[in-house]
């Protein structure tokens, strides 16, 4: 049987994610015959290109996360979103009750940060955005919430995608924290 | 006419970025960047928030060591409180440092840099990574999988969660250690203490072969951070802060944490989100420091374990002044801390109270200013904050572990890229290259700018005008 391809990204997010699908130890191993990993954090593919599955992290929170997330739904058949902050922001939510230039004018100046110092505004660097779950930007197909979701979680969402369903989370293993 | 090169994003490293690399006009690096392309705004975002509130926010900065910024938080809120914890408390957020400790530094070895070490930094890139290492030597990758499911484990314990556990409160511990629990801890560490010596020798042996390598890749003059023991031990939960310079003079012996302020401070550089910190006495960039393993290596004088102590001394001869400035050695140092975690777990285990049931000791709000320091598995990790009289966050500062190295992360790149990049010539080798100076750093950009994310590696050469001349990317 051909291998499913997996490709995976992190965008306003903390890799909680991605280490609890690590977190599945030594079944790894065994996904490791069905599955195969094109771009991802943890491979060295720098570009997505067709695959059958695309997993994102993290939520929308600034122009580079949406180019990404644009680019890996443009490349999959399934795109499947992984925790609280790709699902609904997540804690990343708790910025929108503050304005960019707040948010930027106290990290530059905190006690510890040289007194006159002003936010970067060099052209390499991407602006901050509200913060959005991935549906607010490209069309999902399945929802894997929690902060993080369990490894067991994730097997189990895995699993059926390759058995061909659209995984529904059972109520058991549905949560939010 | 100058050129500019532009690398991004870095893969098998935790974070958002890129790298810029200026030639002149002779072909040769005059300069190297690497951009911090993220912020998330942690510092504003928690003002208005219950202070004990933060030993559940600020652990979502970092998804691979949320047990750093619990930790952190959790001292920083004692402080706020005045409290002192019972033996078992400690030895209970002890426990869950150490274990961190093995998990991450087995996450960073196994998972992510080994592939480096074991197929080559020119290796094809198709099976250099833990899907690879599964494949070619599955004994190998199994021991990491164990070394990784035996810390996340104890964490599970003591938190109920592997991720974000819920292990420590204000004044103590949310849950005390059952037996059978430590029963299962104690029956599997002294296989978590073989492995982590079969992952030293890796590294010692990979060194030997490369010496030259080893001593030549990435290797520039700084000074080092790190907290230590009354005994001037590596510390990991407690201790004082003590730094070191290029040659080993001791600058600072084992000052207060919570004073950091008068020893550090931030710069700001336009092409970055990321702040510099450095040592104020020697002012910007000259205060550069390093932190993280080799930072605590270089900056103590050995380990409280006898047989990471051991490694450690052995280490420690590898030079002439006792100091290892290469960034390769930050894989030799980490995997000996990985050794000394694993002891340390192995001493607790023997001590009845680690059962205790007296795990928790009340409080009120005391102070209005609390500051929390532990080590982090990347380096030194404050947090502080100011509360009003009831328990609201004013103001939050957190300085992190990636934080500290930027400057060095900065300076590991441009010795890369000046020594391998030659008359404007770049090759796609080159491009792992400088992934790997910057991946000894193992850096949790998540935690730096409080923001995480994929970094492939693209190269582009560009014009003084900017227009692009050539991209290259794997």
């Amino acid at each position: 049987m051909a291998k499913v391809k997996v490709q995976t990204a992190w965008l306003d997010s903390c890799a909680g994610c991605h280490m609890s699908f690590l977190d599945l130890d030594e079944a790894l191993i065994g996904l490791a015959d069905k599955l195969e990993f094109g771009a991802s954090p943890i491979t060295d593919f720098k570009h997505f290109t067709p695959c059958d599955v695309g997993i994102l992290e993290g939520s929308i929170s600034n122009s580079h996360d949406e180019e990404v997330a644009k680019e890996l739904r443009a490349n999959c058949k399934i795109l499947l979103v992984l925790g609280d902050c790709a699902c609904f922001g997540g804690i990343n939510n708790m910025r929108n009750l503050f304005t960019t230039p707040d948010i930027m004018a106290r990290y530059y100046a905190t006690e510890s940060t040289t007194k006159g110092s002003v936010a970067p505004t060099s052209i390499e660097l991407p602006g901050l955005t509200k913060v959005r779950p991935v549906n607010q930007v490209v069309k999902v197909d399945c929802y894997v919430p929690g902060c993080p979701p369990t490894a067991s979680t994730i097997l189990y969402a895995l699993s059926e995608l390759l058995n061909g369903r659209i995984p529904i989370l059972p109520g058991e293993i549905m949560r939010f924290d | 006419m100058g050129n500019k090169i532009v690398i991004e994003p870095v893969s098998r490293v935790e974070g958002h970025g890129k790298v810029t690399v200026y030639l002149n006009d002779h072909g040769h690096v005059d300069k190297a960047h690497l951009h911090i392309t993220q912020v998330r705004g942690f510092e504003k975002f928690c003002e208005g928030r219950l202070f004990n509130e933060m030993l559940a926010i600020t652990p979502r900065i970092c998804g691979i060591c949320p047990v750093s910024h619990h930790l952190a938080s959790a001292k920083a809120c004692d402080a706020i409180l005045g409290v002192k914890l019972t033996p078992t408390a400690e030895m209970l957020r002890r426990l869950i440092q150490y274990s961190q400790y093995v998990q991450s530094h087995a996450l960073h070895f196994f998972y992510l840099a080994c592939p480096d070490l074991l197929f080559g930094m020119e290796s094809d890139p198709a099976t250099r990574n833990i899907i690879g290492v599964i494949s070619a030597q599955p004994e190998l990758a199994k021991k990491g999988v164990f070394l990784r499911s035996f810390g996340q484990k104890i964490i599970e314990y003591l938190g109920e969660k592997r991720v974000h556990p819920n292990a420590a409160i204000p004044g103590g511990m949310n849950k005390a250690l059952g037996t059978a629990e430590r029963d299962f801890i104690a029956s599997q560490i002294d296989q978590v203490i073989a492995d982590s010596l079969l992952a030293v020798n890796i590294v010692k042996d990979f060194i030997n072969k490369n010496k030259a390598l080893a001593d030549g890749f990435a290797s520039f003059d700084s000074n080092y951070m790190g907290l230590v023991d009354a005994n001037n031990h590596i510390e990991y939960y407690d201790g004082k802060l003590r730094l070191k310079d290029k040659t080993g003079i001791v600058l600072e012996d084992k000052f207060d944490p919570k004073d950091y302020l008068n020893y550090i401070e931030e710069k700001v550089e336009d092409w970055s989100y990321l702040k510099f910190p450095y040592y104020k006495k020697f002012g910007y960039p000259a205060g550069m420091y390093r932190v993280g393993p080799l930072g605590r290596f270089n900056a103590a004088e050995g380990c409280s374990t006898p047989l990471a102590n051991r490694e450690f001394q052995e280490a420690r001869k590898m030079s002439k002044t006792g100091i290892l400035q290469g960034s390769l050695y930050y894989h030799l140092a980490r995997m000996i801390e990985m050794l000394n975690a694993a002891e340390l777990i192995k001493a607790l285990m023997q001590n009845d109270q680690i059962c205790g049931k007296d795990i928790w000791v009340n409080g009120s709000i005391v102070n209005e200013e609390g500051v929390g320091v532990i080590e982090a598995p990347r380096g030194t990790l404050i947090h502080h904050y100011k509360v009003d009289k009831s328990g609201k966050i004013q103001k939050v500062n957190l300085i992190v572990a990636t934080g500290h190295n930027n400057l060095a992360m900065n300076r590991a790149v441009f010795e890369v890229a000046r020594e391998y990049i030659k008359d404007g010539k770049v090759t796609e080798g080159i491009l792992n290259r400088i992934e790997v100076a910057i991946r000894c750093y193992d850096p949790c950009f998540s935690c730096s700018t409080h923001a995480l994310g994929h970094m492939p590696l693209e190269l582009s050469v560009h014009e003084a005008d900017g227009t692009v001349r050539e991209i290259l990317s794997q």
